[in-house]
């Protein structure tokens, strides 16, 4: 992977964007202008967005990040911070961090920027935006704030046009003042004290996608076969829904919002039961609802799906915010011994591959699969290349009507049974969460329990997993084993901790349940330490690893939780720092 | 669909081989009955009808038909039948199950599920107790019922599952009484082929916890008036009656939830919005 320390001049190849201002005042649109314009110009990028705690109208910033390369998180710091005004601005300093190199532009109209901000040395830059849209008859000050960040950047004057025109599709006269308010900052942006041309971008942007998280995941459970949904919103979960919802009536599907997490996994339960192949989206809290029905998933092998868009907890936590700190729950949190699939996408674009193939192995293993997303994911736009189809094909494995003697939990080898669905004939059954015999009849017998456990965790482990159950990259004595959201930013610090001369192995987990411990003795063979990075607080990950694995390399915990998003930076000096200790 | 059957169905030709696990003189045996002979009115094939329910002695009666069956958590038949029938319109979905379970624990379901108007229908074995458990106080039981957990009676008025029924829009609500099985089958006859959510209130003595539900027989009496598609009338109606009005109380006209449509577009069109 190419790195941003050749960043200087007019060769920039990561450029950090901030642009904040209050409610009304169109940061949001702008950015996505901004990230939009970046991608038809032939550029990767991502884009995050925070906002105050006021429901609407609130304080609120886009952050992108603008790169020559496909990027996975955020870098360590901003280039510029654009303030259209300074309402509340400070709330967002540990977020968007400056520096000396950094410039801080606000218009001198809307008074001095915050002292909070000036003490990171950031050079404070004046702009007349409000003079300047007024010019323009209908012009908006963010349109101004855009062109100005567009040539901050060195984007093509036509690719930020074609964004704004892709955006106001009603075009008119809106549309032409938008973009002469874009021009006006196009040029004020000549006279600022210093850009960052992005050096040429590499490759076009056919072939690439701009897609957040939410969507990937929601893309992956339709392409995995997915065509039914019920839900309750929750944030970070709420879009992955919201974008599921009219997709799923296309391609002759459905979505039910559901009265409460309790009602939508139920529902998802029974109309997997009748063949459906169906899933649910939620965060934490609503996880935490839907527990006792995943055991009857478990105990009953009905298929079904649950996306965990991950945010700061427990309880409420901060509901816009990321961490991994869902990790116990969704190994452990089912309460007698329920062998399920917990799976964890490593990036945007894997959230479409981790997804469809969590629907898959959960219809073809006919159990409850948990796809680990998180905030950080789900609620990010980015630019990326086209997530390749790993072609994941296996379904569910039905029985045939009027066999004889069907016995619906039947002890195979495999401990996989053909499933009969309501309309087979001579075949019917009680799917049950009390504990049965084959046929599916209750029973208290030790002998009936003990062998339907055995059969439960059997099956899962009588396919072969393959090559996806993690990324395994690079050579050395020394490894990091990381999951999820981690993995981009520890990819960026290896990237640079190689001109530091450190070589080293990554592992990012995938399959996090059912455990693949020769695998992964396989992937750490000769690794005599290993650093285990997440995001939580109490290191769940690497007590998941303790508890799971005989890992004989000496492994040493990197964790901290949300809600700030790790940067390479922070990364790349701890690796250093455990690699010479 | 579904072809002239070669056989003609009989309420037989929907019971198990699995023997109840209830009391004897129990009241759900009479719904089991009631069900059976309905659907073989019917003449619905039994793998096209699925018979879902929660937890709870009531509960137990999917697994007593030869029908597909669902004995999920306690509290969510409605939920689980929501999604089979949302998900597969083909089937015909009688959710079933106790006071507790759908009052209860399951009682905000209960209220979407009126709501929503699934087509399906909903049977409610109320024994004013929760059986299972071994005798504590439902939503229905009297307030000065005394039980172990509750000494002295809960002191809570009754919950009126017909009434709430109607303020959350329920399209059909029937009482029926265990002890006449055939007037409960007619009135789970009308309630399936009743478009929408259909809500059949049972009374089905618990003779165990509360025997003195035997006396029901001599209490239950056929409604007087018919039936009626205005809801005001049948409001007061189900506010004033005596707790045993036996009948259809109220059959609306409302338009059932909408299930999934024909697919218009293949998975991978989907793709295109992504594209740059
Ligand atoms: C989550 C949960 N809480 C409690 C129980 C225990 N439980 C089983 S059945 C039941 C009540 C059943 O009462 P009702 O629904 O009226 O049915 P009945 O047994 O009277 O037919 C309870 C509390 C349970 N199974 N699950
Ligand atoms: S305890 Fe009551 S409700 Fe349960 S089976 Fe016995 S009589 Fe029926």
């Amino acid at each position: 992977m190419n790195t941003a320390t050749s960043n200087k001049g007019d060769n920039a190849t990561s450029v950090s964007l901030a642009l904040a201002g209050s409610g009304g005042a169109g940061v949001m649109t702008a950015g996505n202008m901004l990230l939009e314009a970046a991608a038809l110009a032939g550029y990767f990028g991502l884009m995050t967005r925070t906002s105050g705690p006021q429901i609407r109208g609130g304080e609120a910033a886009a952050m992108l990040r603008i790169a020559t390369y496909a990027v996975d998180g955020p870098d360590d710091r901003f280039d510029a911070l654009i303030a259209v005004d300074w309402l509340n601005i400070t709330r967002f300093s540990a977020e968007i961090p400056l520096d000396a190199d950094s410039l801080l532009i606000g218009d001198p109209a809307q008074g001095a920027a915050p002292e909070a901000l000036l003490e990171s040395g950031a050079q404070s830059v004046s702009v007349e935006f409000k003079t300047l849209a007024k010019s323009i008859k209908s012009g908006w000050p963010n349109m101004v704030a855009l062109g100005l960040l567009a040539g901050f950047a060195g984007l093509p004057q036509d690719a930020v046009e074609a964004a704004i025109a892709k955006s106001m599709k009603k075009g008119g006269d809106a549309l032409a003042a938008s973009i002469a308010a874009m021009h006006l900052g196009l040029s004020a942006a000549q006279k600022l004290p210093r850009r960052m041309p992005l050096a040429p971008p590499q490759g076009a942007c056919s072939g690439r996608w701009l897609v957040t998280g939410n969507q990937a995941a929601g893309y992956g459970a339709i392409r995995g076969g997915v065509r039914f949904v019920a839900a309750y919103p929750i944030t970070p979960a709420t879009e992955l829904l919201e974008w599921m919802a009219p997709a799923l009536t296309r391609v002759g599907g459905t979505l039910v919002q559901a009265e409460d997490e309790l009602a939508s996994i139920n529902m998802i339960l029974g109309a997997s039961y009748g063949g459906v192949p169906s899933l649910t989206a939620t965060s934490g809290p609503g996880l935490s609802l839907m527990i006792e029905a995943l055991g009857l998933g478990v105990t009953a092998e009905i298929p079904l799906v649950v996306v965990d868009v991950m945010r700061t907890g427990p309880s409420t936590g901060i509901a816009t915010k990321t961490e991994q700190g869902d990790v116990n729950i969704a190994l452990y949190g089912l309460h007698g011994d329920a062998p399920h699939i917990v799976v964890a996408p490593n990036s945007i674009g894997d959230c479409v591959r981790a997804t469809q193939w969590a629907v898959t192995l959960a219809e073809s293993l006919q159990t409850p699969a948990i796809v680990l997303s998180d905030q950080s994911f789900g609620q990010a736009r980015a630019v990326i290349d086209q997530p390749a189809d790993l072609a994941f094909t296996s379904r569910r494995k039905l029985a045939e009507p009027n066999a004889k003697d069907y016995k619906r939990y039947l002890l195979t080898d495999s401990g996989v049974s053909p499933m009969a669905v309501p309309g087979m004939a001579g075949i019917a059954y009680t799917a049950d969460g009390l504990e049965h015999n084959e046929r599916g009849t209750p029973s208290s017998q030790a002998s009936d329990h003990l062998a339907q456990l055995d059969k439960r965790r059997r099956k899962l482990a009588s396919i072969d997993y393959g090559d996806y159950w993690a990324d395994v990259e690079g050579e050395g004595e020394l490894a990091v084993i990381t999951f999820g959201s981690c993995t981009g930013p520890v990819r960026e610090a290896f990237a640079r901790a190689k001109d530091d001369g450190l070589h080293a192995r990554l592992i990012s987990l995938r399959l996090l349940s059912p455990v693949q411990p020769e695998r992964l003795a396989s992937a750490l063979a000769g690794v005599r330490r290993a650093l285990i990075v997440e995001q939580n607080h109490s290191a769940q990950f690497l007590r998941y690893l303790r508890a799971e694995y005989d890992i004989a390399a000496q492994m040493t915990s990197f964790h901290r939780p949300g809600p700030l998003p790790f940067r390479p930076d922070e990364i790349h000096r701890r690796l250093i720092d455990w690699s010479r200790s | 669909m579904t072809a002239v059957p070669a056989v003609a169905y009989t309420p037989q030709s929907y019971k198990s081989e699995v023997k109840p696990v209830w009391c004897p003189g129990c009241g759900d045996y009479s719904v089991l009955s009631a069900v059976t002979k309905a659907l073989a009115k019917l003449e619905l094939p039994p793998e096209q009808v699925a018979v879902v329910s929660g937890i709870g002695c009531s509960s137990r009666i999917p697994a007593y038909t030869n029908c597909y069956g669902f004995h999920g958590v306690h509290g969510r038949a409605l939920a689980a039948a929501t999604g089979l029938k949302v998900a597969r319109p083909d089937l015909t979905v009688i959710a079933a199950g106790g006071d507790g379970d759908g009052y209860s624990i399951g009682g905000n379901h209960f209220l979407h599920a009126c709501r929503r108007n699934v087509d399906m229908t909903y049977i409610v074995m109320d024994n004013r107790v929760y059986g299972m458990t071994k005798g504590q106080p439902s939503p229905t039981t009297e307030p000065d019922w005394d039980s172990k957990l509750s000494p002295h009676g809960t002191g809570l008025r009754e919950f009126h599952p017909l009434v709430i029924a109607l303020a959350s829009g329920a399209n059909f609500i029937a009482r029926a009484f265990a002890g006449d099985p055939n007037g409960c089958a007619d009135l789970i006859v009308q309630a399936i082929r009743t478009p929408g959510f259909s809500f059949v209130e049972v009374l089905s003595p618990c003779v165990t916890f509360r025997p003195e539900q035997r006396e029901w027989k001599t209490m239950a009496h056929p409604a007087a008036v018919a039936p009626t598609d205005d809801p005001a009338r049948a409001a007061r109606r189900l506010m004033t009656d005596d707790g045993f009005n036996i009948g259809i109380l109220y059959a609306g006209n409302r338009a059932p939830y909408r299930s999934a449509q024909a697919a218009r577009v293949s998975p991978a069109e989907l793709e295109k919005e992504f594209a740059l």
